[in-house]
């Protein structure tokens, strides 16, 4: 038994070898905590402020966003919706998807169930892991998304990365540059931590965004469970005393 | 009081009278489930059966509640569906029951059929019940792949581009049958509102009239049980089996217990993990369908890998979809490739039971390579699972004719 479990991991891994060398960066590890309002909250800021220039989430509604993250309509109305004074509207924007095209190549995707298709990690890579690269339009590159069309907006925020490479021998002996770590040229106005809390808001306030319905989603979730364990308790009693006379 | 009581039992068996000589309820009643006789030793495996046909009715009614909200235009699909998941009352959880339904449907279908090839329940007189569960299996395959499409995803349309681009490596008409079949040249407006149509009406019409045959022809044969035994060979002097009890209301309160134990389950992915690590619900079908950008990677759903492992192992690509046909259908051929005396892999040789082993291994490596990017291990490693997929069938008459039998017991033990 031990031998086949022993061979299976082999092949396993034999298996493994071949895809593992197109893994991509290692990435970065986002802590998201829906139930975590303020961290939201300073999300939903960042979001409309940083984000809502060129990205839309046209499924979302700003009353929905203000119910669910305990936002006065006051407060929501002056300082979160610059599109529109109707709080019943979806986060559409302004600019035109044949404008986008031909401003930056490529319309800037809706972000509304975007978190849902990239997976937080990647979306907290992808903000960390921006470097100046002076080949591209906007004069950055990204680690995660390689040749990316949008600039950096954050970069007030992080500041300017610039790459470190190293050089490492491929299987044919040649050797190339890759790089190996970013490094900070230029602070930006928030220290490191700073900006990894910016951006981990950010990233759990899409990750709500992508389906809002899950804060709701869980609470009910643990009633039904329990009500179903009740009712298991009660069938089973029910099944045992109609098989009593079965031998 | 009791007058009162005794009257409305007389007009109820009056009212039942005056139906049974007009409609045979009080017979259809007996013959399916209060003299039904089962056999009594059922097993774990044998709860399968009638949770297929709840995740049926779970599917069903969700179904008919998402109709009322989706819209099957290219233009609109996917937004519907988001609309669906925020604005409408309790959406989001009819939207799971249905996204995780199908793939529990494929769970439980898949344990029915194994529970039939552990205790040969395919074989004499239950032939035509093995075929009829086969056609609904086939069916359910075509349910699942048209309702795929609907969500207007990336996968949702690339796997329909896949699949339906298939149908184009058939000699002569191939080409002609792929753009027939999608209505236009690529997967559009079109494909979506034929593969909805199909969706909601057409294949579950012909499902419910299966499931419907498959349970008469169960009712007719009876079930088969873990011994493999006839309980229909020993019956007492009223004709009724002595190893058998009523279907209700035995197994029918066995059988609720199996269900809210499966709604637990259920219920734990519908609300506390709907993607299912990305297998019930792909992530990137949650970017909108591009039919301008053709994603790196496209995986069908887990439920069809195994097929689409042996699809990709073949080099010729019709010759794939022959091979991947062929390992769908070739479970109907069960009942005349198994020459064994004996049903139930309690009594079965080494043969079998080593065979069967090896078959569900294979299975399930298929499964794992089908969602795998195709490296050139991944594509040998499919290549050597598939040979053995299709050996299990094809050695089947040699390897269960003389195998190392046991005696069958008379009884159910």
């Amino acid at each position: 038994m031990k031998r086949t479990i022993f061979l299976f991991v082999v092949a396993l891994a034999w298996l493994m070898a071949g895809s593992a060398t197109s893994a991509g960066h290692h990435l970065y590890k986002a802590d998201v905590d829906i139930s975590d309002k303020a961290s939201l909250q300073r999300g939903a800021r960042t979001f409309v402020n940083y984000c809502m220039g060129c990205h839309s989430a046209a499924y979302m509604r700003y009353n929905r966003m203000g119910d669910d993250l305990g936002i006065e309509e006051s407060i929501l109305q002056n300082n979160l919706m610059f599109g529109t004074d109707k709080s019943g509207d979806t986060m559409t924007i302004a600019m035109q998807k044949d404008d986008a095209e031909k401003f930056f190549g490529t319309a800037p995707p809706d972000l509304s169930v975007n978190a849902r298709s990239r997976g937080a990690d990647w979306l907290f890579t992808y903000f960390m892991t921006f470097y100046r690269d002076d080949s591209r339009p906007f004069g950055v590159n990204n680690l995660a998304f390689k040749d990316v069309a949008m600039p950096h907006v954050l970069w007030e925020l992080q500041g300017i990365q610039k790459p470190v490479y190293k050089t490492v021998q491929k299987e044919d002996g040649s050797q190339r540059e890759v790089i190996d770590h970013l490094e900070l040229e230029t602070p930006g106005t928030l220290d490191s931590d700073g900006y990894q809390n910016t951006v981990n808001d950010l990233v759990n306030f899409l990750v709500y965004v992508g389906e809002p319905a899950q804060i709701q989603r869980r609470s009910v979730g643990v009633i039904v469970i329990l009500y179903l364990l009740v009712l298991l308790v009660i069938v089973y009693l029910l099944k045992k005393e109609f098989w009593k006379d079965i031998h | 009081m009791s007058k009162l009581i005794n009257g409305g039992i007389k007009l109820l068996n009056n009212t039942l009278g005056w139906i049974d000589d007009r409609f045979p309820l009080t017979k259809t009643w007996n013959e399916h489930l209060a003299q039904y006789y089962a056999p009594k030793n059922f097993n774990f495996w044998y709860y399968f059966g009638s949770l297929a046909l709840l995740v049926l009715v779970i599917q069903i009614v969700t179904g008919i509640w998402l109709t009322m909200n989706y819209k099957p235009s290219a233009e609109h699909a996917f937004a519907s569906v988001e609309y669906i998941m925020r604005d409408v009352n309790w959406g989001w959880w009819i939207r799971y029951m249905h996204s995780t339904g199908s793939s529990a449907f494929f769970i439980v279908i898949y344990l029915h059929m194994f529970r039939g090839m552990m205790y040969g329940s395919y074989k004499r007189p239950r032939e035509l019940l093995w075929l009829t569960g086969m056609f609904i299996y086939l069916i359910l395959m075509a349910e699942a792949f048209f309702g795929y499409l609907l969500p207007w995803g990336q996968m949702s349309y690339w796997g329909a581009q896949v699949i339906i681009s298939l149908f184009g490596a058939i000699p002569f008409i191939g080409p002609e049958l792929a753009e027939w079949i999608r209505g236009d040249y690529v997967v559009s407006d079109v494909t979506l509102n034929r593969f909805f149509s199909f969706h909601v009406i057409a294949v579950p019409l012909v499902l419910c009239g299966l499931v419907g045959l498959h349970i008469f022809a169960l009712h007719e044969v009876g079930s088969n049980n873990p011994d493999g035994v006839e309980i229909k060979k020993h019956k007492d002097a009223n004709g009724i089996p002595l190893d058998g009890i009523p279907f209700h209301p035995y197994y029918t309160v066995k059988d609720i217990v199996a269900v809210v134990v499966f709604l637990i389950f259920f219920c734990l992915v519908v609300f506390f993990n709907p993607e299912m690590g990305g297998y019930f619900l792909e992530h990137a079908n949650f970017i909108p369908a591009d039919p301008l950008k053709t994603p790196e990677h496209i995986a069908p759903v887990w439920y069809f890998t195994p097929f689409y492992a042996i699809l990709r192992a073949v080099p010729d690509k019709l010759l794939g979809v022959v091979a991947m046909g062929a390992s769908t259908l070739i479970f109907m051929t069960l009942p005349w490739l198994d020459r064994s005396p004996v049903k139930s892999i309690r009594y079965r040789g080494w043969k079998y039971r080593t065979a069967l082993t090896i078959f569900v291994i294979t299975f399930i490596s298929l499964g794992w390579l089908g969602m795998q990017v195709a490296t050139p291990n991944v594509t040998l490693a499919s290549r050597i699972f598939a040979v053995i997929y299709f050996l299990f069938f094809l050695l089947m008459p040699f390897y269960t004719a003389n195998d190392t039998d046991k005696p069958v017991p008379d009884r159910v033990t």
